[in-house]
């Protein structure tokens, strides 16, 4: 049976990208194969261990579960479109500082979702974050350095977004 | 793991999607993928023709209409978990959606592919029988009405029809009703392996009303009718209640497999319905 290719067009990191896909294309290989995006990774290929999050319009899902052609005009962020202005992500630097893997390979996964954890949820307990990682399985660390980690970019990110609001209030 | 070939279809309205189910090939219907990717890649399926629902945005979305919710078949169980109608009349049902499998698959996986997919250890289908819902068909002759008693038929199976798809779940508002659900898993992400729910209405101390379900304790979901009974008039206390949900496995036909045998899933059953009941009537216990 024929499987013909289908036209998608849609945002990866903040780039536009048209390209024909056949439909069978899971969206981890659209990024990997297609794009080159190999920082994320497929880990278990089996919708468990979230190593292959990534942002779907700002949502952190698994993206070996999720066709390509269904991400046709939505906005994915993968982990290599989380850096700003060469300056790491609050949660990259964090997870650095915390020393929160050991051989990295859930990294990406645990990253992008606890991204996606704290725009939801810019504050979260101990907790929330465990639940919040539910679906991401590390199997080096036993997951203290990670949600100390999260808490970490948490209050980080907290003290920066306050200072330009305070200093905004104080011009007003 | 990669699906075999398929032809990808994503129409916009759901008639369209409904013409595509009779056109003569072997079509599989694709809601949020949280099931029928795995089984796609796994091949345990081998559709010729994928029909997506991802651009009906008229399946999507939680609205009131008069004494009834309705809930779009394609609306996430993110959604479902954090929408203020279901939480306000339909604790239930939103409690059930946040607990199901992980916050990924919660943004992508749906209401109505989970209770098609209808596997027995699927969470949401108890809540739905407990509210009393109706669920929406649409088909090539249009749309019917089936209630969530009759819904769930067998293992993967519900009154959904080959050429049929679900649209909407429409839930009577529970006003004044406590909701609790109480899942048994070896891991955080993992199916069931025995959960139950309960809605509670409280009087004073004592129950007035109350609405029992299992999850994975037979083939399909199964309301714990004896235990409802039992516990109509029945002091919030730990021992009234036990007592009233010692009969909670009555009836039903668990599995036996790795994760617990028939004998071990009714006793978790007993256990769990307890737990769910006192939690949904306000009981601060130990």
């Amino acid at each position: 049976m024929a499987s013909r290719t289908q036209t998608i067009s849609l945002t990866v990191d903040g780039v536009r990208y048209t390209d024909d896909v056949e439909p069978r294309l899971l969206l981890v290989q659209y990024l990997r194969e297609v794009l080159g995006k190999t920082g994320t990774v497929v880990g278990c290929d089996t919708t468990n261990c979230g190593a292959c999050t990534v942002l779907v319009d700002g949502r952190g899902i698994k993206s070996c579960t999720m066709l390509a052609v269904e991400a046709d005009g939505h906005e994915v962020t993968t982990i290599e479109g989380l850096s700003a202005n060469g300056e790491l992500h609050p949660l990259q630097r964090a997870f650095n500082t915390c020393h929160a893997l050991q051989c990295g390979f859930c990294t990406p996964g645990m990253i992008m979702q606890s991204a996606s954890l704290l725009a939801d949820n810019p504050d979260p307990s101990e907790e929330e974050v465990r639940h919040g990682l539910e679906g991401n399985l590390c199997r080096c660390t036993g997951y203290q350095n990670i949600v100390a980690a999260v808490r970490q970019a948490a209050a980080e990110t907290a003290g920066h977004a306050s200072s330009p609001a305070s200093g905004s209030e104080a011009t007003q | 793991m990669i699906p075999s070939q398929f032809e990808f279809r994503a129409p916009t309205t759901v008639d369209e999607a409904v013409e595509l189910l009779s056109n003569g090939m072997d079509v599989k219907v694709l809601a949020g993928g949280q099931s029928l990717l795995p089984v796609l890649k796994l091949r345990m399926a081998d559709p010729e023709m994928v029909v997506s629902l991802t651009k009906v945005d008229a399946l999507r979305g939680v609205r009131r209409d008069g004494d009834q919710l309705v809930i779009g078949a394609m609306t996430t169980h993110a959604e479902v978990a954090t929408d203020p109608l279901i939480a306000a009349h339909a604790g239930l049902v939103g409690k059930v959606a946040g607990t199901i499998a992980d916050p990924q698959v919660r943004n992508r996986g749906t209401i109505g592919g989970a209770v098609v997919h209808a596997d027995p250890a699927g969470d949401m289908g108890g809540a739905l029988l407990a509210s009393d819902a109706q669920m929406t068909i649409a088909g090539p002759t249009g749309t019917r009405t089936v209630p969530a008693a009759e819904f769930f038929v067998d293992f993967f199976t519900t009154a959904v029809d080959e050429d049929e798809l679900l649209t909407e779940i429409r839930l009577p508002v529970f006003d004044g009703w406590g909701a609790d659900y109480q899942k048994f898993t070896r891991v955080a992400q993992q199916w069931s392996i025995v959960a139950a729910g309960a809605m509670v209405r409280t009087s004073g101390d004592q129950i007035a009303e109350a609405r029992v379900v299992l999850t994975n304790m037979d083939s399909v979901p199964r309301r714990a009718t004896a235990v409802e009974q039992a516990l109509a008039g029945v002091p919030v206390t730990e021992e009234a209640v036990a007592s009233a949900c010692a009969a909670a496995a009555e009836g039903t036909n668990p599995t036996s497999d790795l994760n617990g045998d028939a004998e071990y899933r009714r006793h978790l059953a007993t256990v769990l319905t307890r737990r769910a009941v006192l939690a949904a009537a306000g009981h601060r216990g130990t």
